[in-house]
């Protein structure tokens, strides 16, 4: 982050103030931030229910390799990988500064937008940990019946990593969604698209792997391979599927890999976005 | 009333012109409502895949269980269209004090906040919920009688009114707070309980929700009891879950009216 400021010292002081900036807005309204953090879990509650009526009507042991309390894991984990993958707010607010020309101070400035960008972005997911830890360590020491003996070190640590890496392609993705922006007055209904196929692909609705025996018409190819060929799994199902231990081994570190290389392909496709629209940018008045 | 009934009509035409002014807008949101909807359809079919019924012996079969999320969508489709968009601005109307120019108004402040605009483009998932819940029915086994038919409309109001009476009483507490930017977003979780049959719920921590979500916050009874008429054999013990719906509707309505006026007398204006 050597754009936010010529020396070290400045560019801590830079992410030090965000933070703090961060920080005292989170808490300005501090009923509605509680409140909404905590309503968060009330959709897994549900979910809870409807597939234990599920499993009681059906004589199975396990749904496409998930027992109930897997399912039950699985969405839990699915909160903590959208913690880090989601970024509400990121593309309508890029898309909105380029609309009512606020972006043209980035422009005229020593600082890097989208450098700015994740550094705001990562200040305000720290202050979300921060206040969320405690309701988020409350819930999975209720439910945690319902997980799996906890994995190795090697698969905390490979879930981790894909942790962070979601939260970068999350990041990216949005951040290149945002920039559409320069093309487009109007780029909501778009957004609106992309949280719906977000919100199905990504796994956060239900494990990819039920979509294994949903055909697409390809010969050999079901709905879940063609799934796995995008990269929004990455924000919701891969890091709940290495924890519960659904990916092991050589394809855990293939997955790992093909993570960063959508990571990386993201991160080039925002900056090329950047750089053309801002070229083809024109801000009217004061 | 009429002055009432009146205003509200010129409010909802003056929403359809400007709606109807930015067409490709208006479609485009019914398509990414019906995108939504979609996707839940989409979800359930998936999830019938691997079972044959929501809960064993429940009788949340394939089609009984699509009239259930047909119910859904139409009380839903109601609330989100006429109620939903003014709730919405409230927040904003408190933090900056906008909030006065309604209360000086020689209307109900209530009926100005919750009723001056209309999303039209949210009655689409209504009108496919009607066609969902026509292609559920013309498969049942037992087509329902005269009595669930008429019934039915009756039911659905009271879930819309159920659902009004709760939105009425976040609003409030929009105006306790100072802000409640999670008003969207509590009211989706809450609702989120409605969406299912009410036996899911059920086991040690099932029962009470199911309870509290009866009798304290009537949401179950929102979409289940008219889904139940229409989907489930009509039976004399049905007469009470019917009875239930109006009771809850009618108390909910009165209990959100005086809470809302109470939060209103604490309103304390943020503008200069």
């Amino acid at each position: 982050m050597s754009d936010v400021g010529p020396r070290p010292l400045a560019g801590l002081r830079a992410w030090w103030t965000m933070l703090a900036i961060c920080l005292e807005e989170r808490l300005a309204y501090r009923g509605d931030f509680i409140l909404g953090t905590a309503m968060r879990f009330l959709p897994i509650v549900t979910q809870v229910f409807l597939w234990t009526a599920v499993f009681s009507a059906s004589s199975r042991p396990d749904i496409a390799g998930y027992s109930r309390n897997d399912i039950v894991a699985y969405y839990l984990l699915t909160m903590v990988s959208r913690a880090f993958s989601s970024m509400p707010g990121l593309a309508g607010g890029i898309a909105r500064s380029v609309r009512d020309g606020s972006i043209k101070k980035y422009l005229v400035q020593p600082v890097d937008y989208v450098g700015f960008l994740l550094a705001a972005r990562i200040a305000h997911k720290v202050v979300y940990y921060f206040v969320a830890a405690l309701p988020f360590a409350v819930i999975f020491f209720l439910c945690r019946g319902f997980f799996p003996p906890a994995p190795d070190g090697v698969t905390i640590l490979a879930f981790l990593l894909s942790l962070v890496l979601s939260f970068l392609l999350g990041f990216f993705m949005e951040a290149t969604l945002g920039m559409l922006g320069f093309w487009f007055l109007e780029v909501s209904s778009v957004i609106f698209a992309y949280m719906l196929v977000q919100y199905l692909l990504s796994g956060h609705m239900f494990p990819i792997d039920m979509l294994a025996g949903v055909p697409t018409g390809i010969p050999g190819t079901s709905l879940a391979d063609i799934v796995r060929w995008l990269p929004f799994e990455y924000t919701a199902y891969f890091p709940s599927a290495v924890w519960l231990g659904k990916v092991r081994g050589w394809a855990l570190v293939r997955d790992l890999a093909i993570e960063s290389g959508w990571v990386v392909v993201m991160a080039l496709a925002c900056r090329v976005a950047w750089r053309r629209g801002t070229r083809r940018y024109s801000a009217f008045g004061g | 009333m009429g002055r009432y009934l009146g205003i509200f009509l010129t409010f909802a035409r003056a929403c359809l012109v400007r709606d109807m002014t930015f067409r490709a807008n208006f479609l485009l949101e019914c398509v990414t409502s019906l995108g939504w909807m979609s996707m839940n359809l989409a979800f359930y079919l998936l999830v019938f895949t691997f079972t044959a019924e929501i809960g064993r012996g429940t009788g949340w079969t394939r089609e009984p269980f699509f009239a259930f999320v047909a119910t859904g969508l139409i009380v839903n489709s109601i609330v989100q269209a006429f109620f939903m968009p003014s709730a919405e601005e409230l927040t904003e109307l408190v933090r900056t004090g906008g909030l006065d120019a309604v209360l000086v108004q020689p209307l109900d402040a209530q009926f100005l906040l919750s009723l001056h605009r209309v999303d039209y483009s949210s009655l689409a998932n209504g009108l496919v919920g009607v066609g969902l819940l026509g292609w559920a029915v013309s498969r049942f086994a037992e087509p329902p009688g005269p009595v669930a038919w008429l019934l039915y409309p009756l039911l659905v109001l009271c879930g819309v009114a159920i659902l009004y009476a709760l939105i009425i009483m976040l609003a409030a507490a929009t105006i306790l707070l100072g802000r409640n930017q999670s008003l969207y977003d509590f009211w989706f979780y809450l609702t989120n309980f409605s969406r299912y049959p009410a036996e899911i719920y059920s086991g040690p921590w099932g029962g009470p929700i199911r309870a509290l979500c009866t009798f304290v916050i009537p949401i179950l009874l929102v979409v289940n009891v008219p889904a139940r008429v229409i989907a489930q054999p009509f039976t004399a013990g049905s007469w009470g879950g019917v009875a239930a719906a109006l009771a809850a509707a009618a108390a909910m309505l009165v209990v959100s009216r005086v809470v809302f006026q109470a939060a209103l007398a604490k309103y304390r204006s943020a503008s200069s």
